[in-house]
């Protein structure tokens, strides 16, 4: 008599029988709208247009080479920064580390007389562990983020300049060339394809990487625990995701990306400025967000950070062809930052209102 | 995982063994008391409601039952054997599942990734080992549509779904991924009218499929039309525990709002000069 039975006074649910073509009743202009990376590509559309219209050289072969180089070093990173932006963090240290992985290359293979390839390999030894120390003081602490790795931004700026001086005299480590191992690093990571236009290989790896980070976002059970830890990172523990696994994770894949894209310039360049890299962290953000990331975390793509690295890459590049002074390049790269987030902001409200 | 989720346990079938039982439950943080005594019991399709005003301790026996804490004395039994939960992975492991009121799902997610959140299906095996995307969307549209709904577009994201629809897929979630016992946080105090209707009536729709339930709310106009069971609890003790039959809405009304207090402020507002609506 306990249990007594009372369904009379809640009704039960209708029985549904649903068919699977109901499926493709959503509108194309709707999953479109859903997309992030929508914003960024319209952008391309647009940047691309105007400097093909009003420069000669920005549509050949040889000037699609210099724009796609500066797009990949910008979008190696920014790829990865996306990453962890998704995942709910920022990583200011990422561009100081482009410096740091080419000041250590460069004196582990000239000072110490290692292997190019055998400096490369603890070179991104130590940019992994510089992302787990960001990663575990940032969980530990539950400190922002932001200024977790503006410490460690400020604490290797100062490392590189300190220790380049102290080893080297100067603010620059040079010399790589002729160093055992340098040709095949060179030809594999900072070397030109295609003879007489010389696209750099790092374009290649920028194409691999962003392929492989839309891989993992999209359909592998990381990438799922990526936009959860994002998007509500206490929904994302009640589920059963580990949350400190991940985030730690993204913090190492940034800084390691970081690094490969130092070691990529200094094999191109032979050497390695002291300053490298610094100021760039907010480069990569741009890019990010440009490419629809969201701030807040839980939302963003690979592709859209990759297209906005491509609007990086040709605005650098096309303003220089237009024979302006390439100090315009920061305003062009303020205004473009600006216009994206009002219209991506505008998108998502319009792919999330659209249902209600 | 399993496809589909059968009843486990038909209603009244067997030894009459209540799926989960407490029993003179107590809990102490430092020198505060914040459960005393409590005795309760959820057997396989009922719906057991545990009600009480703020503070009266709901918090803590949710934290109880979900292995978030564990009683200081008393018994604690699953199925009639005597368990303690170390964590709530574990109480999850035994087939308790607990719903939180507001962190259960991420908005910006589209509904299959959160169905899947934690759990996903996959299929091949290294570095191509992937989410079963074709899988999820379809298991997803099945389980919502057992809860009378009707996922078109398992890409939209949950934001844009109304709250009771968030609840259906917390609870369509759990019973998918073999809960036994299910536990809701004050699953309707933040939605209105029309929309908590809808989640009482995906209560009533587990408890159908032979799913044990814990509503625990402060709302008795809600309670009452789903519940078997009512446990009213008030400072952290039982105040009464009946079956439907033993107690009316009006009662129950009485009970939670602790009776006396409930007149008395009528009495004092109508002094004061306020017209005051008699309870219904």
């Amino acid at each position: 008599m306990s249990s007594t039975p009372s369904s009379a006074t809640v009704p039960g649910p209708s029985p549904a029988g649903v068919a699977d073509d109901r499926l493709t009743q959503v509108s194309l202009l709707t999953r479109l709208l859903r997309r992030p990376e929508l914003g960024a590509l319209l952008a391309v559309v647009v940047v691309g247009l105007f400097f093909a219209v009003t420069t000669e050289q920005f549509l050949t072969l040889d000037g699609m080479a210099d724009w796609t180089s500066v797009g990949a070093t910008v979008g190696i990173p920014a790829v990865a920064v996306a990453l962890l932006m998704i995942g709910g963090e920022f990583d200011l240290s990422a561009g100081v580390m482009i410096g740091t992985a080419g000041l250590l290359v460069g004196i582990l293979v000239t000072e110490v007389g290692l292997n190019v390839w055998l400096a490369i390999a603890l070179t991104l030894a130590f940019a992994a562990g510089i992302g787990f120390f960001n990663g575990f003081v940032v969980l530990r602490t539950k400190l922002p983020s932001f200024i977790v790795t503006l410490a460690t931004f400020f604490i290797l700026q100062g490392a590189n300049l300190g220790v380049t001086k102290l080893i080297t005299g100067t603010v620059v480590v040079s010399g790589l060339e002729d160093q055992p191992g340098y040709s095949s690093a060179h030809s594999l990571l900072g070397g030109t394809f295609w003879a007489p236009h010389d696209f750099q290989v790092t374009v290649l790896w920028w194409i691999a990487i962003t392929v492989a980070a839309t891989w993992v976002l999209s359909r592998m059970r990381f990438g799922n625990w990526i936009f959860g830890v994002g998007g509500d990172v206490e929904a994302a523990r009640n589920s059963g995701v580990p949350v400190a696994r991940v985030k730690i994770a993204l913090f190492m894949t940034t800084a390691v990306t970081s690094a490969l894209t130092g070691v990529m310039i200094a094999l191109r360049l032979g050497s390695t400025q002291a300053n490298q890299g610094v100021g760039d962290e907010f480069t990569f953000i741009i890019a990010a967000v440009v490419g629809g990331c969201l701030l807040t975390g839980g939302f963003g793509s690979a592709i859209g950070a990759a297209l906005g690295a491509t609007i990086v890459g040709m605005a650098f590049i096309g303003i220089q062809f237009s024979g302006w002074d390439t100090d315009w390049r920061f305003l062009f790269l303020g205004v473009i930052l600006l216009i994206a987030v009002l219209i991506n902001n505008f998108i998502r409200r319009r792919a999330e209102g659209a249902r209600r | 995982m399993t496809d589909t989720i059968q009843p486990t346990t038909a209603p009244a079938s067997g030894a009459d063994v209540p799926l989960l039982e407490i029993r003179a439950v107590s809990k102490r943080f430092g020198s505060v008391t914040a459960i005393r005594e409590v005795s309760a019991h959820v057997r396989a399709g009922c719906v057991t409601c545990v009600l009480g005003d703020n503070g009266a301790g709901k918090s803590t026996l949710i934290k109880i039952l979900s292995g978030v804490h564990q009683h200081d004395d008393g018994e604690f039994l699953m199925e009639g054997v005597p368990t303690r939960f170390g964590s709530p992975r574990e109480a999850k492991a035994q087939g308790i599942a607990t719903v939180f009121q507001d962190l259960a799902t991420v908005p910006l997610m589209s509904v299959w990734r959160n169905f899947f959140l934690g759990s996903e299906p996959t299929k091949g095996s290294g570095p191509l080992r992937r989410i079963d995307v074709p899988r999820a969307k379809r298991v997803v549209r099945e389980e919502m549509a057992k809860m009378g709904i009707d996922v078109r577009d398992p890409e939209q994201p949950v934001g844009t779904l109304s709250g009771g629809e968030r609840q259906a897929i917390s609870i369509a979630r759990a019973l998918y991924f073999g809960a036994k016992v299910l536990i809701l946080d004050e699953p309707t105090s933040a939605l209105g009218v029309k929309q908590s209707g809808r989640v009482l009536r995906y209560i009533a729709n587990a408890r159908d499929r032979g799913i044990g339930v814990i509503f625990i709310t402060h709302n008795p106009h809600h309670a009452h039309p789903v519940g078997d069971r009512f446990v009213v609890l008030n400072r952290g003790r039982v105040l009464g525990d009946w079956a439907k039959a033993e107690i009316s809405r009006e009662e129950l009304i009485k009970m939670m709002s602790g009776g006396a207090e409930l007149d008395m402020l009528e009495h004092e507002l109508r002094r004061g000069g306020f017209d005051v609506d008699p309870q219904p």
